[in-house]
């Protein structure tokens, strides 16, 4: 018996998914060594909700959304939307599975091509996809620009006629132009201004309300990721080492790594810094090539042991939306 | 308090395709010796344009210096010679970029780097450059520093060269560091060790420092003054803890309310956040003689379009450049 019922709300499920890069030998006679950049991650995320993954660079994170978008192939596991075994597909099942998916990246210059009008952009996910009629594209791609707040007279401009806030937007409304259930965003408002990044996170959470989007929502940023998700999961060297709802994720964090994390970013929150329990961990991570045995936080991690050398914390529910992958964090019941 | 560094009414221009434009718009300020005075703004305000312009290394053309003065210890320091200035950016004033990868030369270790600085500016010999260049890395918690001054930069993560960025600029022990954006590209985890540092080292060697950023959080956490920039101009100035309380100037308070701020505890409600809509305007927007936050303000009157905001001193120490000043949020819990 599966240990997490799938729930009926459930959109997107992945099982123990991993995803491993072949390197180039370094030299004629060393063996071609394996970067297992995803190992074992199983997830589940709600239809309608937002699951935010955080994690310092190279921890994972685009490659995890790259191969649920069967973008990258996936080297183990299995991952399921809406029911379907999506690893099992090919060519026009795939393609048609692919509608209902759609990526926004994080650089809004190199992700649009620089020679497409702005209206065409929008509107390549409907011709490719042979989405509605000819006629009713023209009228959609309006909509699409009202929808992100493109004014229609700028459907005609190329790329670099636009803002990078203005870009982003272009970005979002090519995703959601097949009208997907799924939206994976992969740090969509790192590249740009605090001021613009606060209205791209607004259009995002309202397209959600009123499209009834699901995101997977990537990001660096502790304090967009508090701000826009429901469920979020913490990873870290491939791994995820904590995953919870948002209130209990950020008022009881279990994991070693998601503390330090969260006591590293400074604050304008007054509150935060009056606290003054600033847990330093020191060092980089790991090269994830040569990844010592045991738990992958061992180098950094305050409160060590020498099982953390040994063993790998098995991540485990301590209660029913609450994950912890730590040899200190006690299992539920 | 007698200022070590006086920025008054400084101007630079930049010739653009459309003509002539202030990127820095009759600039005021001082820097206290020993003080972290944060410059903060949205990207193309003028923040690092301001720092070139102190360690004089504007580029030019296009830009050129069209008034005002920098003043270090009484020194103008725009009047200074080339010898000079040379002479002031080795030991007086030093610079930690946002990306340590351009600013250090691919093709020699670090600890030739380091030693290199060393000898040219304290005169020490070779023996001894490499001596203190180890100590250095050391100071910066470089671990195994011996081996790893015979590293290149790309065999560092980023944040070790920017460890190694900061080691060299306080190598002469200056009496102001500049960082600019010095974290942008690192971990938090990451940041927050850098930040130690730089906490450290200033109190260790009692260089005042100036931090660029347009992270309000850095801000809180490192300075405790801070210069609030927009289109070339400083719209607002004061403490750090006032500033972040009471924001008088509508620019300031979009800066800090636009952001989702990490929280100590969350609950399940979750406001939309407050925009500020459209952007910062083009550089040859730049010395428009009204408002330039006048576009994206929702507080304009008709006077703001016309003619440029007077600066009102709040308090001793807080001042802003608004025609209809924000209120003072008045604190209602009993
Ligand atoms: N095509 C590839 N070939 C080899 N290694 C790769 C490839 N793509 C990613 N990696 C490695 O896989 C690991 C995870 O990378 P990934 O890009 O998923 O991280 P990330 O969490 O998205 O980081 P960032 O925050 O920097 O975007 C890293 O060690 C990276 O170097
Ligand atoms: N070499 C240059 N030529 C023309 N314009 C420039 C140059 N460097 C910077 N600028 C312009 O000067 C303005 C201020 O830039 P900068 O000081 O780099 O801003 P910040 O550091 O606040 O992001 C911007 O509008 C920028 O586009
Ligand atoms: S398992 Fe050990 S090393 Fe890993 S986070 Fe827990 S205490 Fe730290
Ligand atoms: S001067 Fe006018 S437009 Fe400018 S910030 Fe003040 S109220 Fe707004
Ligand atoms: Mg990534
Ligand atoms: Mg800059």
């Amino acid at each position: 018996m599966p240990d997490t019922p799938v729930e009926s709300t459930t959109l997107l499920t992945l099982q123990d998914v991993e995803v491993s890069f072949t390197l180039k030998r370094s030299s004629l006679f060393a063996k071609p060594s394996l970067l297992r950049a995803v190992d074992g991650v199983t997830l589940s995320v709600r239809k309608g909700q937002t699951m935010g993954i955080v994690g310092e660079s190279g921890s994972g994170k685009t490659t995890l959304a790259l191969a649920v978008a069967r973008l990258l192939p996936v080297t183990r596991g299995q991952i399921h939307m809406n029911g379907v075994d999506l690893l099992s597909l090919r060519g026009e099942a795939l393609r048609n599975e692919r509608r209902h998916m759609q990526f926004i990246f994080q650089d809004p210059y190199s992700s649009l091509n620089p020679r497409l009008r702005a209206e065409k952009i929008v509107r390549e996910p409907l011709d490719r996809l042979s989405i509605a009629s000819t006629s009713r594209r023209d009228d959609r791609v309006r909509e699409l620009f009202d929808q992100v707040g493109l004014r229609r007279d700028q459907q005609r401009l190329f790329p670099h006629q636009f803002s990078g806030g203005q870009r982003q937007r272009i970005g979002i409304a090519r995703a959601i132009a097949s009208n997907p259930s799924l939206v994976i965003c992969d740090e969509p408002v790192s590249a740009l201004d605090v001021g613009v990044q606060a209205q791209i996170l607004n259009l995002l959470r309202r397209l959600q309300e009123e499209l009834g989007l699901t995101y997977v929502f990537i990001s660096h940023d502790l304090g967009v990721i508090q701000h826009m998700c429901d469920t979020i999961a913490v990873m870290y060297m491939g791994k995820i080492l904590e995953e919870a709802d948002r209130e209990s994720l950020f008022n009881t964090p279990k994991h070693p790594y998601t503390q330090a994390l969260l006591s590293a970013v400074p604050s304008a929150d007054i509150n935060r810094r009056n606290r003054e329990r600033r847990i330093m961990i020191s060092g980089d991570p790991p090269n994830p090539i040569h990844l010592p045995p045991g738990c992958r936080f061992a180098s950094r991690c305050p409160q060590v042991e020498d099982r953390c050398r040994v063993d790998t914390p098995p991540l485990v529910n301590i209660d029913r939306h609450h994950r912890v992958a730590c040899h200190l964090v006690k299992a539920a019941g | 308090m007698t200022a070590l560094l006086s920025v008054k009414n400084l101007t630079v221009e930049f010739t653009t395709r459309d003509g002539i434009a202030p990127v820095i718009d009759d600039l005021s300020f001082d820097l206290a010796p020993g003080e972290t005075l944060s410059l903060v703004g949205e990207s193309g305000c003028g923040k690092s344009m301001t720092a070139l312009a102190i360690m004089g290394l504007i580029p030019s053309p296009p830009g050129r210096v069209a008034s005002g003065s920098i003043s270090l210890a009484g020194e103008n320091l725009l009047q200074a010679g080339d010898t000079r200035m040379r002479a002031v950016r080795g030991n007086d004033i030093s610079m930690v970029f946002q990306e340590p990868m351009t600013s250090l030369n691919p093709v020699f270790t670090v600890g030739e780097q380091i030693s290199e600085t060393l000898r040219r500016h304290q005169g020490l010999t070779r023996r001894q450059a490499k001596a203190l260049s180890i100590e250095m890395l050391d100071a910066v918690q470089i671990p195994l520093p011996t081996r790893r001054i015979n590293d290149y930069p790309h065999q560092l993560s980023g944040g070790m060269r920017q460890r190694v960025m900061i080691a060299m600029a306080l190598a002469c022990r200056p009496k102001v560091l500049i960082a600019d954006e010095p974290t942008t590209a690192l971990d938090v985890t990451v940041q927050a060790q850098i930040f130690d540092l730089m906490r450290a080292v200033g109190k260790e060697t009692e260089a005042a420092i100036i931090l660029i950023t347009h992270d309000m959080g850095s801000v809180a956490e490192m300075a405790e003054r801070v210069v609030v920039m927009y289109a070339g101009r400083k719209i607002e100035e004061g403490c750090v803890d006032d500033i972040l309380a009471r924001p008088r100037h509508p620019y300031t308070r979009g800066l800090i309310a636009c952001v989702p701020h990490l929280l100590e505890t969350v609950s399940a409600e979750r406001p939309y956040l407050q925009e500020i809509p459209g952007m910062v305007p083009p550089l040859s927007d730049f010395g428009f003689m009204g408002c330039l936050f006048a576009p994206r303000c929702d507080r304009v009157e008709t006077r703001c379009w016309q003619e440029k905001p007077k600066v009102t001193q709040i308090t001793p120490s807080q001042s802003a450049a608004c025609w209809n000043l924000q209120e003072a949020k008045v604190r209602v819990d009993a």
